[in-house]
């Protein structure tokens, strides 16, 4: 536990400082809500949320910015990155995460405490979502393992309904990188109790609806479920009903 | 007792007496803990120390930081990554400025106002008489709990020789703000701790003629070492676990090969071993003084006339003497026996926090380490707060950690082997005294 006290991995080698791309999309006027952050998984930039989320949660009022992870990074880069973004803007900020993206927020809420977080199709469980992308994208996933890039495909992260176009946008993720976030040891425990939603899709071909539930749990509740949707429930055409139950819960959780 | 109708009755709400940085950070995680607090503060704006806009604070225009960014910043709260690694003080007053935006503190604090009586009602509560700075009546309010956080830099430490039948200008290192002060003048600068360090190469930069007076040889630690920021270095050396004698021995190699021998230099040798003195960080001293820019001279013994003299006899014509003597923590608005304060005037606390006698009642930020205060402030008002929840929810798990804690050994948190100084009172060990707290936490989580 001590180790929350004593960072030394912070103090004797700080992460190098990098130009982060952060996309937002802004209230008008400005109303004092909490500002979001969302925080996109591997092979996905910011721009995953420009399409729809960001638009819409400024048009309810919610100042929404959109965090691309940085090249050749880590957990441990990514989860500084999320922490600096967050720091930085004016209030406290709600962190919501997707996919490896939500693992990233959830080691972030162990640092900073957050407004109040939300997990999307959060992949927490490394081993689980290999084990479930080798069975879906054997092709994509298997060079990861022998230190080649993984790559994602349409199949694995989108429901067949989703525009192929945002198929061409996704990147490939380097092995280590990859390696450290599907290894990356159990998020600690958050700071300042910040209220924590889950939201996912049984119907989602990387994050089991077992694993969802695990998650849930964790944080002490039950994951809201979207069926019909895939992994990338931000470009699903069906975006708008998670977003606004997001911020539905959000709304509810700040009145409080 | 009765309650008198004058007295307001905040019932559960905290008192935090300073918006510095360890009253924002009390005020933070004592909400957190779900508390409702009033925060006073005597100045208009937050920062304390930092805070250059008001006369008490010691800052200065060069001020800059002497602990590099990762062991100065809150915990969760990062400065911002891009900043240098020695930020200035007009980046730390921002960035505390900007803390209090972030978690909404204002909306606790009463600026302008100022604590001047607590006292505890028999109950665990407390009386908090406060008054408006502008003058007005005094209002009285009782409170569950009250945190002290009016930080330890602001009273100056009077000089041990009597300067009334000096002709020159004589003034406390407080009352230095700016080089201009010092511009052409004969300065005499008396203090070997960093700010005493700091002026005399402010001076060196400016004055026509600098003298430095030191009661004892420092080790002078340079605030980079092998092109990293030299505590990040040391917090290797932690990490490591190496035992004391082996990381003074290597402090003394890394001293020896960077610095060199200060004593070539016509500084006075240390008197004491590394680790046993509050570090001084200071790349540029010996710098001046191997230029000749700044003459290093003993101990002050008389001022008399236009004249100074020191110890060995030798005498010099300064008009202008700056006293870096330091500062002495005050507690005006408390009984002294509330903080079992002796009669040099040092409070006794457990984990320099807590008061042993009054379980309600705590001072933040009364340490002195070998990195930035600001980690370890939050710390101590996590523990803080955390203690104050676990007492009204669960009472005898409290009393059970209260015992367990009593029984601490005094050298797992703070240094005992130090040079006997006003200075030292509150010296401690960053890594010793972040694992006792973390200790205590643990023990507090298990119990919640």
């Amino acid at each position: 536990m001590s180790s929350r006290l004593l960072r030394f991995e912070d103090w004797t080698s700080p992460v190098p400082p990098v130009r982060r791309e952060v996309l937002s999309a802004l209230p008008h006027p400005d109303e004092g809500q909490p500002p979001l952050l969302f925080v996109p998984g591997l092979g996905h930039g910011g721009w995953a949320f420009r399409e729809h989320w960001l638009g819409h949660a400024a048009s309810r009022g919610f100042a929404a910015y959109a965090l691309t992870p940085r090249e050749h990074g880590s957990l441990r880069a990514y989860v500084h990155d999320v922490v600096q973004v967050a720091a930085g803007l004016p209030r406290q900020t709600v962190l919501i995460g997707h996919g490896t993206g939500a693992l990233v927020v959830a080691h972030a809420i162990a640092r900073y405490p957050a407004r109040a977080a939300v997990l999307a199709a959060p992949v927490l469980d490394g081993w689980a979502a290999l084990g479930a992308a080798l069975r879906v994208n054997p092709l994509g996933t298997l060079p990861a393992l022998v230190g080649g890039a993984l790559t994602l495909n349409r199949k694995q992260l989108f429901s067949a309904e989703t525009p192929d176009a945002y198929a061409e946008r996704l990147t490939r993720t380097p092995s280590a990188v990859a390696r450290s976030l599907f290894a990356a040891p159990a998020p600690a425990a958050p700071v300042g109790s910040p209220p924590v939603l889950v939201v996912g899709s049984p119907d989602d071909r990387v994050v089991t609806r077992k694993a969802l539930e695990r998650t849930a749990a964790r944080f002490g509740g039950a994951p809201l479920l979207f069926p019909g949707m895939g992994h990338d429930l931000m470009l699903d055409p069906t975006w708008q009903e998670p977003i606004d139950a997001i911020l539905d819960w959000l709304v509810k959780e700040l009145a409080e | 007792m009765h309650d008198t109708p004058e007295i307001a009755d905040r019932h559960d709400a905290v008192c935090v007496i300073g918006a510095g940085a360890s009253g924002l950070a009390t005020i933070k995680n004592l909400r957190e803990q779900g508390f409702s607090v009033d925060c006073y503060e005597r100045e208009t704006s937050v920062g304390g120390a930092w805070n250059w806009r008001h006369d008490r604070s010691p800052v200065y225009a060069g001020t800059h930081l002497i602990s590099s960014r990762p062991l100065t910043e809150f915990p969760d709260f990062p400065m911002p990554d891009d900043w240098p690694d020695y930020p200035d003080h007009s980046r730390v007053l921002g960035y505390l400025e900007r803390y209090a935006e972030h978690f909404g503190l204002r909306d606790s604090i009463w600026f302008g106002t100022e604590v001047v009586g607590v006292a505890p009602v028999g109950d665990g509560r407390w009386d908090v008489t406060t008054r408006s700075t502008g003058g007005g009546a005094e209002r009285v309010q009782r409170y569950a709990a009250v945190v002290v956080a009016n930080g330890h830099n602001w009273a100056p430490k009077p000089l041990s020789v009597d300067t009334s039948a000096f002709r020159g200008r004589v003034m406390h290192a407080a009352a230095y703000k700016d080089p201009a002060q010092l511009r052409g003048r004969k300065v005499l600068v008396i203090g070997g701790g960093n700010t005493g360090c700091d002026i005399a190469v402010e001076a060196a930069q400016q004055a026509a003629t600098v003298w430095h007076s030191t009661r004892r040889g420092y080790w002078y630690a340079p605030k980079y070492v092998f092109g990293r920021p030299a505590d990040q270095v040391n917090a290797k050396l932690l990490q490591l676990r190496l035992p004391l004698r082996l990381r003074q021995w290597l402090y003394h190699r890394t001293v020896r090969l960077t610095v060199g021998d200060v004593t070539r230099y016509g500084l006075p040798a240390p008197d004491h071993r590394p680790y046993e003195s509050h570090p001084v960080v200071n790349s540029q001293l010996v710098y001046y003084v191997g230029h000749g820019r700044i003459t290093p001279v003993g101990d002050v013994v008389r001022l008399e006339g236009s004249t100074v003299e020191f110890a060995d006899g030798r005498r010099v014509e300064p008009d202008l003497v700056v006293t870096a003597t330091g500062y002495l923590p005050r507690f005006e608005f408390l009984a002294p026996e509330l903080l079992d304060i002796d009669a040099d005037g040092k409070p006794d606390l457990h984990l320099h926090a807590f008061a042993r006698r009054h379980p309600t009642l705590a001072v933040v930020g009364l340490v002195q380490a070998d990195a930035g205060l600001f980690p370890l402030a939050h710390w101590q008002s996590v523990a803080v707060a955390r203690w104050l929840r676990l007492r009204a929810t669960d009472p005898e798990r409290a009393l059970a950690v209260q015992q367990k804690e009593s029984t601490r050994p005094l050298r797992s948190w703070t240094r005992l082997h130090v040079v006997p100084s006003s200075r030292h009172w509150f010296e401690v060990s960053h890594t010793s005294y972040l694992r006792a707290l973390g200790d205590l936490l643990d023990q507090m989580e298990v119990a919640s």
